[in-house]
């Protein structure tokens, strides 16, 4: 659902003028460097990018599911390190609270997650807990009006940035599944917090994770979400629905970066006496690129719009990201064939998505996760 | 101090500009438009000097299809206080636009009026200088530096020489260079906060101005493509080919 359609056309030109003559010029820096500029963090703070979906009367900009993927299309162009950065306070760092949050949490913490003054991470992946996740065993034990939290969190995005981490921990140990987790949020300046060291990943130099650890983490009982136990893991999966909308977006967006380099390239390298895409073999790899990125795109929106009328989408928000991240994967692996040898030198672009794409078939459910969930629901629909 | 602005819708920048297959104009459907580059300096600082408090009020003024209302609300996220529309389709040449002006500024009585020095769809570069000799109003043009004190507005201008800095009683008109400023981008929350901005919507007609087209356009093409370049080994042989080949000296 657009709701003003002229509203939308500015953000989109903002976003899409930024990404351009701001990030893109910064993709080899932050590489490099792995870390992104404080002063670019600072400037998409003011241009107001950590409040994309902070619902409007928390001072975000309340975008509905189809602006969301519109604006993840046009951040996808970059290097998906900026995007990370303001991904998890639009996403899973601040959606827990968005959907079931109390009022009083709402209007806590969302004006400053709108802001970008406080970063959110999202806490649910372990050690021993990945793809199960429903099998949390960080716990959180009820102590007059306490709770004390024990475990370690893995991976977790944006976590030596944040201010509060939404942490799914088990309220009751009787409980083995899902419904003994509750959802928690939780000050990051708390005693019995420490992060391990920053990991070394394959790609996304710029974007950050680490180990979040609690030892006997004193949690105040109003930091429960909701204010209810057992329902974290609903919390979660509601989280993850919308995020894997936006995660399916940012993939049409590298896609069709990808596609533009790999276009512009094959138009100008020249072997056999002409622009190599005059020859057929490199134009069938263009061609399914184009054709497979727009049908992620056409899935994305359809799904989005499906969302924003308030339907299920379950299914739907997993074929998009089964379909739209392992598209991506094959455009990049084309894109990487087209350079040639160019293509696997740092100089060229197409060599740093091909590997920072990799992990959207990774995280907010694997591949294999998604196809699951779709098969599930699919077995459950007939019967 | 009320400041002006005019802004222009033009063919973004980056798009690659093609002639109708008839040539019979610049093609414009489904190419993406924005704000004049120059018209957007100009926005940037008149927001400087209200942030400044030298203005009090900025007033955005722009000339064009419906669609023009964009690049309106566009000056009203960078931080214009209110816009003005002159809704037309006409083909608005120079005179026209800067009689449209004239009319605003006799409306609005305007202490400044800063527009960009030419857009860059047709590159005219009259708008500013026309407006000056309708209203008698002192100009500025090319500015790369304002500054307004005591009922003045100094204008650093970028000449063919360099730089030379005049003087101008206020109510004046300056037109922007490009390094006068860099223009901020609009915020997500200022771009939300415009939609509330007023916006008045006028005509030429009700404004009294004519829109009449002065000139005809018989065609538009691409320039002819350009042939690649020869090195030659010395002066002697560059001033021979000059004379004899291209029969240019
Ligand atoms: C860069 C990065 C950032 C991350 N950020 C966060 C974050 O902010 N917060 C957070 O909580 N987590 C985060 N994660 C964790 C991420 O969500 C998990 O890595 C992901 O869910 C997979 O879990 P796992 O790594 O334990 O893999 P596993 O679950 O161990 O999976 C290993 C393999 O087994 C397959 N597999 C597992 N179960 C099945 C099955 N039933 N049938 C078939 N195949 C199966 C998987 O598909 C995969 O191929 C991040 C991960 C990375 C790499």
């Amino acid at each position: 659902m657009i709701r003003d359609q002229e509203f939308l056309n500015q953000i989109l030109d903002t976003i899409s003028r930024f990404v351009r003559d701001r990030l893109m010029p910064l993709e080899a820096q932050v590489a490099e460097e792995g870390k992104i500029p404080d002063d670019v963090v600072q400037e998409m703070k003011e241009l107001g990018f950590f409040g994309l979906t902070i619902p409007e009367e928390y001072g975000g900009m309340g975008l509905t599911m189809e602006e969301e993927v519109l604006v993840a299309f046009e951040l996808g162009r970059t290097s998906p390190a900026f995007r990370s950065l303001i991904g998890t306070n639009n996403g899973i760092g601040s959606a827990a609270i968005v959907f079931d949050g109390t009022e009083e949490q709402k209007q806590k913490y969302l004006p400053l997650y709108a802001s970008g003054e406080t970063i959110g991470s999202f806490c649910l992946t372990e050690p021993d807990v990945g793809s199960d996740s429903a099998a949390v065993k960080t716990t959180a034990v009820r102590d007059g009006d306490h709770y004390i939290l024990n475990g370690t969190k893995r991976y977790i995005t944006n976590a030596s940035r944040a201010g509060t981490f939404t942490v799914m921990a088990r309220t009751n140990p009787e409980i083995k599944g899902a419904r003994g987790v509750s959802a928690f949020l939780v000050d990051a300046d708390l005693p019995g917090i420490t992060l391990g060291p920053v990991d070394k990943k394959m790609g996304q130099a710029g974007s950050t994770t680490c180990d979040v650890i609690f030892e006997d983490c004193r949690v105040p009982a109003d930091a429960l979400i909701g204010g209810k136990e057992g329902e974290g893991f609903i919390t979660a999966m509601k989280v993850l629905d919308r995020g894997r909308l936006h995660i399916s977006g940012v993939s049409v967006g590298a896609a069709e970066r990808l596609i533009g380099d790999a276009l512009k390239f094959a138009m100008e390298r020249k072997q056999f006496g002409k622009p190599i895409a005059e020859h057929q073999l490199i134009q069938a790899m263009l061609a399914d690129s184009k054709a497979e990125a727009y049908a992620a795109r056409c899935m994305v929106l359809e799904a989005a719009r499906k969302r924003d009328q308030g339907h299920q989408i379950s299914t739907e928000a997993s074929c998009c990201k089964l379909f739209a991240t392992e598209m991506v994967g094959r455009v990049a692996d084309r894109a990487v064939q087209i350079h040639g040898g160019a293509g696997y030198m740092a100089e060229y672009a197409v060599e740093r998505f091909y590997r920072d794409v990799r992990l959207f078939r990774l995280y907010e459910g694997t591949s294999q996760i998604q196809q699951i969930v779709i098969a599930r629901n699919m077995v459950r629909d007939a019967s | 101090m009320k400041i002006l602005v005019a802004v222009k819708r033009v063919i973004d920048y980056n798009v690659k500009v093609r002639p109708k297959a008839d040539g019979s104009d610049v093609d414009l459907a489904n190419v993406k438009m924005a704000i004049n580059p120059f018209c957007e300096i100009a926005v940037e600082e008149a927001v400087r000097l209200k942030e400044a408090g030298t203005a009090t009020e900025i007033v955005a003024v722009s000339i064009g299809p419906k669609q023009a209302q964009e690049q309106i609300r566009t000056a009203l996220a960078l931080g214009a206080d209110r816009g003005i529309h002159v809704e037309t389709d006409a083909r608005m040449e120079p005179l026209a636009v800067a009689k449209t002006l004239k009319a605003l500024i006799e409306k609005e009585s305007p202490d400044l009026i800063i527009m960009g020095k030419q857009s860059i769809d047709a590159d005219n570069n009259q708008t500013g200088q026309m407006l000056g000799a309708l209203t008698a109003m002192p100009q500025g043009t090319f500015a790369s530096e304002v500054k307004v004190a005591d009922g003045k507005v100094a204008v650093t201008r970028e000449v063919d020489g360099g730089l030379q800095t005049v003087e101008l009683n206020l109510p004046a008109i300056v037109t922007t260079d490009l390094r006068l400023n860099e223009p901020r981008y609009a915020s997500l929350p200022n771009i939300m906060k415009a939609k509330k901005k007023p916006l008045d919507t006028t005509t030429p007609d009700e404004l009294g101005v004519s829109t009449e087209a002065r000139v005809n356009l018989l065609k538009v093409e691409l320039p002819p493509e350009r042939q690649a370049g020869i090195k030659v080994p010395d002066v002697d042989t560059l001033v021979d080919k000059l004379k004899n080949e291209a029969k240019v000296i």
